[in-house]
């Protein structure tokens, strides 16, 4: 228990300091990278859900996930491409990736409610860590108003899975 | 003045073009995952046409389960209202999304 909300909270802790570790503020095209990272990071968590879980409530969420990260992402590509943009990778991202992968094969491990819970306290500290990346961090240093405006899109559907989220994980105890 | 006979026939006119008249056609937007208006009234026999602006996907679901309408993405969806009462609805997706419905016999 100890073990996974520490986990918990370094993956929230990690993102927004990572995304100000380097000091220099990131630019459009890092910017647009790590948004995009984002959500298939959380997409691929919730494919894994849904082979995984037999929770329906659980099932329903996932599936939410992957409907709103997929239309965000998908809206993400035909910015940059408008825009003639490309996203570029940065320590951030591959943070980011690297954490995603070690939490999947964490989660790969665990079966039925225990997998559920641990699914579902990640998406809540996740999304947290998300939303208040591009808070602090990925809105206030957008340059292009429409990338600007696609990001606090996001922000504000994020919003909704976390308390989404919240709501699962209560109705898990 | 038309003759009192003709009242009758005329009443009858009128009230035939008053029933196709109130059959009316009301919008509702769904954009930047707000309902708006978020309260709206309507009679029976008329067309709510929920208009989707978001990228994302929505539902208009009854909670007395009267109808759940899905709405993909920047795109309208029609549905004619039957049943008088009414009715809460918020999006399944997106259950901050909340309105009201006021459907009149």
């Amino acid at each position: 228990m100890f073990v996974r909300v520490s986990a918990a909270i370094a993956a929230v802790s990690l993102l927004s300091s990572a995304a100000l570790a380097q000091g220099a503020k990131p630019t459009d095209p890092q910017i647009a990278h790590i948004a995009y990272t984002a959500g298939v990071i959380d997409i691929a968590a919730a494919k894994q859900a849904l082979t995984k879980s037999g929770n329906k409530e659980v099932k329903a969420f996932a599936e939410d996930m992957v409907r709103d990260h997929e239309a965000v992402n998908k809206q993400a590509l035909a910015l940059v491409k408008k825009l003639n943009v490309t996203p570029e990778d940065n320590d951030t991202s591959r943070t980011l990736s690297k954490n995603a992968a070690d939490k999947l094969a964490e989660l790969g491990k665990l079966k039925g409610a225990e997998f559920d819970k641990a699914y579902v306290a990640n998406e809540v500290a996740y999304h947290k860590a998300v939303d208040s990346a591009l808070e602090t961090t990925l809105i206030p240093n957008a340059n292009n108003a429409e990338l600007k405006s696609l990001l606090q899109t996001g922000l504000k559907i994020f919003q909704g899975h976390e308390q989404h989220a919240e709501h699962v994980a209560a109705s898990l105890k | 003045m038309m003759p009192r006979w003709m009242l009758p026939i005329v009443a009858t006119l009128m009230l035939g073009t008053s029933i196709s008249a109130h059959a009316a056609t009301i919008q509702i937007t769904m954009e930047n995952l707000v309902i708006a208006p978020a309260e709206t009234s309507a009679r029976v026999g008329d067309t709510i046409e929920w208009v989707n602006k978001d990228i994302f996907a929505h539902t208009a679901t009854a909670r007395n389960g009267d109808w759940d309408v899905t709405m993909p993405p920047k795109k309208t969806v029609t549905l004619v209202l039957r049943k008088a009462g009414t009715i809460d609805y918020y999006c399944r997706f997106h259950p901050n999304m909340k309105a009201a419905l006021s459907v009149a016999p």
